[in-house]
């Protein structure tokens, strides 16, 4: 592979070819297994899929936080800035981490530490990446949370995080994570965990600060209501593989993949649910140990061919930034070389 | 949280006369008395011991009459020694213990933790093993193998240290040395092994995760954010250890001639020396109600999730 990068920065960060694995005794576990996006400045991607797709462990890579042994990433680039993040020595990376990429994670419950004040916590990300005093650390922390709406935050940030509600932590978390105003933020699943009244303004707090601070957001999720009210282009990830990118009206209008049809089609809708039933897709997400070279999604698929169960299918542009990895797509070519 | 402090202390009173009770009748109930000899002794000279130490009163005024002594802070006379009263032997023989049982426990703390959270960062690793394996020593040797072979290469072939004695019988502080190494290899074992599993585990909760997508060092992650976490467990073993520790050994008493309260625990036992066993079990009793008590202080000190009302 081409290890040097272009010198242009339209997109600010550039996935290619990324392979995270995880060798267990149960063998190798392909989490993600050469996966391409890029973010452009100020844009907010989402990412889909079901539980255990590889979309935590994608973003996971980004940062460097795969927890080593067992996962290890064996093979990509992650350029950001020009630089690949996988080649940095650790005190780089650690200039990146929190300052230029930071991250929102699921469980506000569990991801501050419980034994600390707010303002300890808060400060002390201030301070590794800025030369500034704790006073001005304190102030500009205060700053941030009344940006993310707590009220009182001048008392309030001298509390322990079990004095927060769910919804408030998460805001303490996003607050932190856009302490150092950070080029990109990656969120998690950030409402998952909260309650759905609360959801609805933690998306809107991180949409509209995304905005005034001009930073590119990933947002991870599985529920493609939250996608469309939110993002711009969209991934969809099935068995550590992306298997459908395309800008986010355009997936809704049309989508290519089986899979991706099926996930619109389980979203229950008030205005068709009168007869009762849900749709949902059929089977389980296959297991990713030991994968065969076959499309992951054919058990499940109803359009499933007979090639869909030898080969994994090629991506196919459809135009538009619109891009598949489905059979049903491919040329007659390709079709006859497989 | 004073409040809960005044009550706290409090209930110890209740605690207390509740084990002394106990073990006042208990001690009783075992076969044999403080005064049966190989050969019996004359009716007449039986009837004048027992009459002396009341032993020939109902056991209910019996009782009644030691609580009145004991709630004035004597403990009652020796049934075997004759020289002093039980309250001569125990504060005699008590701070001998103390002072070697809190060297021991500190070098015990000091390196068991170290050593521990050496293992936890490097797990895996020949430090983790290291320590680990000189866990496994400490927890499975006893004292009376470990303590010999130090007095052997410490004080006989290295001639370092000397093997036995104590400093308060003019034998110099380096007496101290050995018996404290000794009784240290026990809680330090246990220690290290807590320390090691609670800080893997601190390591892998989310928090860390956070720290860590902070741009946080290592070191700051493990010292500023790990530390607190991975301290409880080992707070709350560190009580009963503390209370145990500093009450003697009558092992390591034994091995290095100390004139500490450990054989105490078990001579009495073997006279049937009523008021010394008894005497005994009341100082232990009160050491390990405060330790638990500060156990219970400290944790709300360090984790601000546990308050007292």
């Amino acid at each position: 592979m081409n290890k040097k990068t272009p010198k242009s920065y339209e997109n600010m960060l550039e996935v290619k070819n990324l392979k995270t694995y995880f060798l267990t005794d149960a063998g190798i576990v392909k989490a993600v297994d050469g996966i391409s996006f890029s973010l452009r400045q100020g844009e907010t991607l989402g990412i889909v899929g079901e539980s255990g797709c590889g979309k935590s462990v994608t973003n996971l890579s980004i940062m460097r936080l795969i927890p080593s042994p067992p996962g290890k990433i064996v093979d990509g680039q992650i350029i950001f800035e020009g630089t690949d993040i996988l080649a940095l020595p650790e005190n780089e990376l650690r200039n990146i981490r929190g300052n230029k990429i930071s991250m929102v994670f699921q469980d506000p419950m569990t991801s501050l530490n419980p034994f600390l004040r707010i303002s300890t916590q808060m400060i002390e990300t201030i301070r590794i990446h800025q030369d500034i005093s704790k006073k001005e650390a304190l102030a500009k922390s205060i700053e941030m949370l009344k940006l993310v709406g707590i009220p009182a935050a001048e008392e309030r940030i001298f509390n322990y995080p079990h004095q927060f509600s769910g919804g408030m932590r998460q805001r303490v978390m996003i607050a932190m994570a856009l302490s150092c105003e950070a080029k990109i933020l990656i969120a998690d699943e950030p409402t998952t965990a909260l309650d759905v009244t609360i959801q609805a303004q933690i998306l809107e707090l991180i949409q509209k600060l995304s905005k005034k601070l001009n930073t590119s957001v990933i947002l991870i999720t599985h529920d493609l209501g939250v996608v469309a009210g939110m993002c711009e282009n969209v991934c969809v990830m099935y068995a550590g593989k992306i298997v459908e990118k395309a800008k986010t009206d355009d997936l809704y209008k049309q989508p290519a993949h089986p899979y991706t049809f099926g996930l619109i089609q389980s979203v229950p809708r008030l205005d068709k649910a009168k007869d009762g039933k849900l749709f949902s897709i059929e089977g389980q997400p296959p297991n990713v140990i030991d994968l065969p070279p076959c499309c992951p999604f054919h058990p499940r698929c109803h359009k499933v061919m007979d090639i869909c169960r030898n080969q994994y299918p090629p991506t196919v542009d459809l135009g538009n930034s619109h891009e598949v990895s489905c059979w049903l797509y491919a040329e007659h070519k390709e079709l006859a070389d497989a | 949280m004073t409040k809960y402090i005044i009550r706290r202390l409090l209930g110890i009173i209740p605690t207390l006369l509740i084990i002394i009770t106990l073990s006042f009748f208990i001690v009783r109930v075992a076969p044999g008395g403080p005064f049966d000899t190989e050969k019996k002794l004359p009716e007449v000279v039986m009837r004048n011991i027992e009459a002396k130490y009341h032993l020939d009163e109902p056991l209910v005024v019996q009782y009644g009459r030691y609580m009145f002594d004991v709630l004035r802070g004597d403990l009652g006379p020796s049934f075997r020694y004759k020289d002093h009263d039980v309250n001569f032997y125990i504060f005699q023989s008590l701070p001998n213990s103390m002072i070697l049982g809190v060297i021991a426990i500190s070098i015990s703390i000091i390196f068991g933790i170290s050593s521990g959270m050496l293992a936890a960062v490097k797990q895996n690793t020949w430090v983790d093993y290291l320590s680990m394996a000189l866990a496994v020593v400490g927890i499975s040797v006893p004292l009376f193998v470990i303590a010999p072979v130090l007095q052997y290469v410490f004080a006989m072939q290295l001639g370092w240290l000397p093997t036995s004695g104590w400093f308060t019988n003019g034998d110099g502080w380096q007496t101290i040395l050995l018996p404290a190494v000794t009784l240290a290899f026990a809680d330090f074992a246990t220690i290290a092994r807590l320390t090691r599993s609670s800080m893997l585990d601190t390591l892998r909760s989310d928090y860390i995760r956070t720290a860590k997508a902070k741009g946080m060092r290592s070191s700051s992650i493990i010292f500023k954010h790990a530390m607190k976490g991975s301290m409880l467990p080992i707070v709350s073993y560190l009580g009963p250890a503390f209370a145990g520790i500093i009450t003697g050994s009558v092992v390591v008493e034994q091995v290095f001639r100390i004139p500490g309260l450990g054989k105490f625990f078990v001579q009495s036992s073997f006279n049937r020396d009523y008021t010394l066993i008894v005497g005994v079990v009341i100082v232990y009793s009160v050491i390990l109600v405060i330790m638990n008590f500060i156990v219970d202080v400290v944790y709300s000190l360090l984790d601000p999730r546990i308050t007292y009302k």
